[in-house]
């Protein structure tokens, strides 16, 4: 006796977060349900196996009808079909849109592209993500980025010339980052009653950041890099660089500052190429950290070179080409040599704040503002990536 | 021009895409009401459409008004081809015709097609004008409330329950009219939903004429169902109780409302009555001729002349029975006159009600029901369904003759039922033979009894248990004691009704679900030759229901069973039958005995072995439910159970009577053939079966119980938490050469399995109860078996109830009194010990009549060549089981669903979403329901040719629920209700033809949109909640 037809309707749709969780992981009922079994739930419930696969078809059928709204959350907030408390649609929508860190650094600086899609059983093999759910997170990262491409913002122009992308790109980039994921997924959570998402929106601001200014992230060379250092990178920068376009309200429309922001780069360039400024500048750290760290003579010995690559990185962004190579050079020009000298982060954190102070003292510099305003994302970057 | 119906269309959202090219959709709105039409605008290229139309004004009758249901199409604007129809909405304008429910309808719709279910939304606002149309001759019967509701509503108050009302109307399905081979399916099917809305408004517009012409202004307990004859057309019946309700305006005003001081004179001589369980009352007159009279001997006379002429079935109980000096006596026998005199006039004395107030229902007598095969054949004339009409009537007269014949003169609880296949159709009717307290029937006698009912001593709630009939001339073999509770009156040993459990019933431990499954197979046969096999297996089947039933009664250690409700569903070679009940017992009724196995082969030592090891089975289950449902009927001390005799004055000590025999003896029960009822006699293989079918049954997990009553005895501290939920099984009976035993099993685990399936899917709210379990058994093809189960789950406070239970019963008796005045608007006073007032009388009534009734009598006749008909008596079996003493009050379990209302119901999270409640129940726990908004009625057609890409049968029927459940919703809040109560899963029609990759399901549902208010949020609420108290102090409860 075989059942054919077997649903269950509640008024109030029952879901089962560890199902939710199987389904999401893009196992089949029939492998959801050995888990389901492995889990113990026989013994605590005393039930049945067929009682187990009729629950667990009932929810992955509930899941399949409800994926559509969830891809587009405040749909869910408004349809009538399904009846679920709040704190229910808020638990769908987080875990429907948390994703595996170590498939998005894998998506980091690729294109959402088709082609992409198709490299995805590779990913999956590589990261021991089910290719169901690297897919499904794939399309949430694309979902995403569309949904908020078109989103327009005052801050569009800033973001195009601080980050030199190709105009189009950049605006909906700025859209992306502040209003469009930012606001979207923050006005989302708040009406959900939960001002604190458990998974950040900033998260996919950083890989849709990645996504549009194809920064290189992929070298042999980066690879000790997560995809947590990479999203804490992004985020440093869009905080300190691009600042007030993390509060909307209070950025410059016409977005003045930002603009120069990027072309003054150029200006720090004076640092190193002057001479006079380049020692003076050595000797100012040279005596604050003397006898405070371990590794001073490595740093008397490379200090040139380190100012060099430290200021030329900022310098390149204003060249497209270039700003692929931003998290490349941090890496080779910065973090190898001192690596290789073994310094510790201690050392690095105390350089980078003496370095950045410095210039204050500097007879004749003149950008000091901008200096610091610089630096602090690059020090924020390099702290980050500073491990092994 | 007696109505003005406005509409207005505001916006629409989330359509779907209708242009490929542009994904966007050209939507407009086309508003159609009787034959007129409106269209909105165009709103070009957009999925949430702002149309902001004028409002459109139909100007219509109001017996259209009543008739037509309100229809909105959307449909997507093409310049070059034909528009496209996008999906519809059908509005029942019907809760807008009466003053008091809904004044408005205004909110967001699902628009639904019925290919692609629901696409997006609309939402409407409608009103309507009503001018008052005082034509006497009018058709229409606006302002007539219905509710599916079978009790009370709660807040109203019940004037007069005047009783049945019936109507059914017939028509040609369209689905196999001959132009359905040249329309489109969606077409077909919107032709069948716009034609069932017409015919169910119709139907209900009839009633309330009937309703009217009773003087009522309500229906209550309305049960709507559509029949799908096929070729033979649609009928669409409907059957409620006709009542004056009047609106309570606050809890406080119902108390001194009737101080007349005619009323009182004409209460005096009653109120010396001394028997508790007698409701004295005014006298009554026939409601036929609605004139009212004061003299109670001319409805004396009016009486005995009536039983005399139509009475023939009846054993007579009242005239000259005297009662040897016993003052109870006369007085009763009057009383039981005048109801009967009063209840005799009409046509059919039957109630749809399950609840009932305290004091209406006074004595009951069993179940009864009657079944009738019936062979169709095309409607010839829509207009004049009589045929259908009288094959009810007759079986309604069945029923009513069987009622007599256990000395009752009404039935409530009733209902009706069919099971179609092919050409052939059963009708059931079943209900609940009982004796009714003759005051709330008639005009101006309800008033009377609320002062009454303070002077009186309230009944201890075993009242209902006592019999109606005539204890020497008994309809069938039955063996009684007298009453465990108050020793007056005789009480049979099991009882089995189709109602709800009275309120102040009293009631020992938990109740719980029990099932009764039985198949049987029989030949494929054609026309008469069918009719007639199914004719002759239905008094089987009906013995074997009630045999297993009666089994797994004892088996549970209960004594009663309420809510039956036997389905007997016929197939191309296969009947069903399904029982369903709430077990409990019933501190009246003597402890059931236990069950005896008896084998046919004394002699063989290893089968002997074999037996014992049964019995032992048994006996450990016995013993084990009756841990599990908290079944220990107090012990009495040896010495009392020894005295034959009571003494007077001792009260509240419950005493064997002579005429109980000692636990060894068996008696016969000749309604089961001269074998004792309790041994099981295994002599083949069969009844092994049987017996360990008995035993398959597994309980319901910790933490769960399940009933299929509305409130689960014994259980009174619910939680506001609930869901409803629908579940569908379709199963296929894969044997070759099935038998009966082979069907049985499969049936059983069928449902077994659905019920562990339920256990599981709700284990996160435990502990909970499923209550109103509704199983619908359907045989859609040759080899399916379909089972639809609609229930509710509610939680409750686990710890509460163990307080609850350790509170001194005096307090626990207060407080069901005080739940009782407020739930039911009727004081009831119930003094801590009623009894003690009562001069103890045996009342042994010495009756006399002779009425040569046999049990369970089986009419069967052939009565012309077109149809055969069978009906058949299922008159409650009685037996006697071994005897134990119990007690009264001391340890009554109110179950006052009431108790809930003390509880302080932590405040929800307030969402933005508008959540709709949906529940089986006729309330809500922790809820106080403000205002019934109107009756909601609808019926479904979903259909799809792409099957396989839909998630096969069971994603596309699990969507459809959803659907359905959605638009119901989305009705509701749209009349501004937040709940609907008294829902029903009326029909549930699955076809599917997986060839095709098609399927088709039709469903039917109904129930009361409501407005509740969380008790929490009710400050004014006067009682304190008891939770707050220790449980010591809650004596001050009664404020």
């Amino acid at each position: 006796m075989s059942s054919d037809l077997d649903v269950f309707v509640g008024n109030t749709t029952l879901i089962d977060e560890e199902v939710y969780r199987l389904w999401l992981d893009g196992h089949s009922v029939a492998e959801a349900v050995a888990r389901r079994l492995r889990g113990g739930v026989l013994e605590r419930e005393g039930t049945s196996v067929a009682v187990l696969q009729s629950d667990t078809r009932d929810h992955y059928r509930t899941f399949q009808m409800l994926e559509r709204l969830l891809h587009a959350p405040p749909r869910l907030l408004q349809q009538l079909l399904f009846q679920i408390p709040p704190e229910r649609q808020a638990l769908l929508v987080q875990r429907y849109y948390a994703f595996d860190e170590a498939l998005a650094r894998e998506l980091l600086g690729k294109k959402l592209s088709k082609g992409t899609k198709k490299e995805l059983d590779e990913v999956s093999a590589r990261t021991g993500v089910g290719i169901r759910s690297c897919r499904r997170q794939f399309d949430n990262f694309k979902r995403v980025f569309k949904a908020v491409e078109e989103l327009r913002g005052p801050l569009a122009e800033n973001i195009q010339q601080l980050f030199l992308l190709p105009p189009a790109l950049a605006r909906d980039y700025a859209a992306i980052v502040f209003s469009g994921i930012w606001g979207l997924w923050e006005r989302f959570w708040g009406f959900l009653g939960c001002p604190d998402p458990p998974f950040s929106s900033r998260d996919y601001a950083a890989i849709v950041f990645f996504a549009n200014s194809r920064f290189e992230t992929g070298k042999r060379r980066l690879q000790f890099l997560s995809f947590g250092d990479f999203a804490a990178c992004a985020q440093s920068m869009m905080a300190h660089w691009s600042q007030g376009a993390l509060a909307p309200e209070a950025a410059d429309p016409d977005g003045d500052l930002p603009k120069s922001f990027l072309q003054d780069l150029k200006e720090l360039k004076v640092l190193v190429s002057d001479k006079d400024l380049l020692d003076q500048h050595k000797s100012l750290v040279c005596s604050a950290l003397r006898g405070k760290i371990s590794v001073y003579n490595e740093l008397e010995a490379n200090f040139k070179a380190l100012s060099r690559a430290l200021v030329n990185v900022g310098g390149k962004l204003t060249h497209a080409r270039d700003v692929r190579d931003f998290f490349v050079d941090l890496v080779e020009k910065v973090i190898e040599p001192c690596r290789s000298d073994k310094w510790s982060p201690g050392d690095l954190r105390l350089f980078l704040t003496h370095y950045t102070a410095a210039p204050r003292n500097l007879p004749g510099f003149r950008h000091q503002a901008l200096w610091e305003r610089y630096m602090a994302a690059i020090s924020a970057c390099l702290l980050r990536m500073y491990h092994d | 021009m007696p109505g003005k119906l406005k509409v207005k269309i505001v916006a629409g959202r989330h359509l779907p895409v209708m242009d490929r090219a542009s994904d966007l959709t050209d939507a407009f709105v086309e508003v159609k009401f009787g034959n007129t039409t409106f269209k909105t605008d165009v709103y070009p290229k957009s999925l949430n459409p702002q149309w902001n139309s004028e409002w459109f004004k139909f100007e219509v009758d109001d017996e259209e008004l009543q008739d037509e249901p309100l229809q909105i199409t959307v449909l997507d604007h093409d310049t070059y081809s034909a528009n496209d129809a996008i999906g519809k909405v059908y509005i029942d304008i019907d809760p807008l015709l009466y003053s008091e429910a809904a004044t408005v309808i205004s909110g967001w719709f699902p628009i639904y097609d019925t290919i692609h279910g629901i696409r997006g939304e609309i939402n409407v606002v409608v009103k309507v004008d009503l001018f008052n149309d005082l034509n006497r001759f009018r058709q229409s019967s606006c302002g007539v409330k219905f509710f599916c509701t079978t009790s009370i509503p709660k807040c109203y108050r019940a004037v007069v329950i005047h009783g049945f009302v019936e109507e059914l109307v017939v028509n040609e399905d369209p689905e196999y009219q001959w132009i359905d081979r040249i329309r489109t399916p969606r077409a077909s099917n919107e032709a069948r939903q716009r034609l069932i809305s017409l015919m169910s408004g119709e139907l209900q517009r009839k009633i309330g004429l009937k309703v009217l012409e009773m003087r009522g202004n309500a229906v209550v307990g309305y049960l709507q169902c559509f029949d799908l004859e096929g070729e033979s057309g649609l009928v669409v019946r409907a059957i409620g109780t006709a009542c004056t309700l009047d609106k309570l305006s606050n809890t406080s005003a119902f108390l001194p409302a009737c101080n007349s001081p005619s009323k009182e004179m004409k209460e005096i001589p009653f109120n010396e009555d001394p028997n508790p369980n007698t409701y004295s009352s005014g006298p009554s007159t026939p409601l036929k001729n609605q004139t009212y009279s004061f003299s109670p001997s001319k409805s004396y006379s009016r009486q005995s002349s009536s039983s005399d002429t139509d009475l023939s079935l009846t054993p007579k109980t009242g005239m000259g029975s005297g009662s040897a000096g016993k003052e109870g006596g006369p007085f009763k026998t009057l009383l039981r006159q005048q109801t009967q005199s009063a209840l005799e006039q009409r046509e059919f004395p039957f109630f749809t009600l399950t609840t009932f107030p305290p004091g209406f229902l006074l004595h009951v007598g069993g179940v009864v029901s009657a079944r009738s095969v019936k062979l169709l054949d095309r409607i010839h004339n829509p207009d004049e369904p009589e045929t259908r009409d009288a094959w009810w009537a007759e079986i309604r007269q069945e029923i009513k003759s069987h009622a007599k014949a256990l000395g009752c003169h009404a039935v409530v609880g009733y209902s009706e039922s069919t099971s179609i296949c092919e050409e052939v159709c059963i009708l059931s009717a079943s209900g609940t033979a009982a004796v009714l307290n003759p005051r709330f029937l008639q005009d101006g006698t309800m008033e009377g009894c609320l002062e009454q009912r303070i002077e009186e001593a309230s009944p201890p709630g075993c009242g209902f248990c006592h019999i109606p009939y005539d204890e020497l001339n008994m309809p069938f073999p039955a063996h009684l004691t007298y009453c465990y509770n108050c020793r007056k009156q005789k009480v049979p040993d099991v009882l089995f009704t189709t109602i709800d459990l009275p309120v102040e019933a009293i009631v020992v431990g938990k109740g719980c679900l029990i099932q009764a499954r039985l198949c049987r197979l029989k030949k494929k046969a054609q026309a008469e030759a069918n009719a007639t096999s199914i004719s002759n297996l239905l008094p089987f089947m009906e013995y074997e229901v009630h045999t297993q039933l009666m089994n797994k009664l004892k088996l549970r250690g209960m004594n009663a069973l309420f809510g039956l409700r036997i389905q007997i569903t016929v197939g191309e070679n296969m009947l069903m039958g399904l029982a369903s009940a709430t077990g409990v017992y019933l501190a009246a009724l003597p402890t059931p005995g236990g069950i005896q196995i008896a084998g046919k082969t004394p002699n063989d030592g290893t089968y002997e072995q074999h037996i014992s090891h049964m019995q032992k089975k048994i006996n450990d289950t016995i013993a084990k439910n009756k841990e599990l449902y908290e079944i220990n009927p107090p012990e009495l001390p040896e010495e009392i159970i020894g005295s034959p005799i009571p003494e007077p004055r001792q009260r509240s000590r419950l005493l064997r009577s002579q005429s109980e025999s000692s636990d060894e003896v068996t008696e016969l029960d000749l309604s089961h053939g001269k074998k004792d009822a309790f041994v099981l006699e295994i002599d083949d293989t069969d009844a092994m079966e049987d017996v360990h079918s008995l035993l398959t049954d597994v309980p319901p997990p910790s933490g769960f119980y399940s009933c299929n009553t509305e409130i689960m005895p014994g259980i009174n501290n619910w939680t506001p938490e609930i869901q409803m939920f629908t579940a569908v099984r379709v199963s296929r009976l894969s044997n070759i050469n099935p038998t009966n035993q082979t069907l049985n099993k499969n049936f059983n685990d069928l449902c077994e399995n659905l019920l562990k399936s339920l256990y599981f899917k709700l284990r996160s709210m435990v502990p909970c109860c499923l209550c109103h379990v509704n199983f619908t058994v359907a045989l859609p093809e040759d080899e399916l078996v379909q089972i639809a189960v609609t229930a509710v789950a509610i939680t409750y406070d686990k710890n509460q109830a163990l307080q609850a239970n350790k509170a001194p019963t005096e307090k626990s008796q207060q407080r069901a009194s005080t739940d009782n005045e407020e739930q039911l608007q009727f004081p009831l006073e119930l003094s801590s010990d009623p009894l003690s007032s009562q001069p103890f009388s045996p009342a042994k009534e010495a009756l006399e009549g002779a009425s040569s009734h046999t049990g369970i009598p089986a009419a069967q006749r052939d009565r012309c060549n077109s149809w055969i008909e069978l009906i058949k008596l299922k008159a409650q079996t009685i037996r006697r089981g071994s005897i134990k003493t119990t007690t009264s009050l001391e340890k009554a379990s109110p179950l006052a669903e009431g108790y809930l209302r003390h509880r302080s119901v932590p405040s929800g999270t307030n969402s933005t979403v508008s959540v709709v409640k949906m529940t089986p129940l006729s309330f809500l726990p922790g809820a106080k329901i403000t205002k019934y908004l109107g009756i909601i009625n609808m019926f479904f057609i979903r259909e799809t040719t792409s099957l396989r890409e839909e998630g096969g049968v069971s994603g596309f029927l699990h969507a459809f629920i959803a659907e359905v459940f959605a638009m119901v919703r989305a009705h509701v809040a749209a009349l501004g209700g937040n709940a609907v109560v008294s829902y029903i899963m009326k029909q549930c029609v699955f076809m599917e033809n997986p060839n095709k990759n098609q399927a088709q399901c039709l469903i039917n549902v109904s129930g009361d949109a409501v407005i509740f208010v969380r008790e929490s949020e009710l400050e004014a609420l006067p009682v304190p909640a008891p939770t707050a108290q220790p449980a010591g102090s809650a004596g001050d409860v009664t404020t």
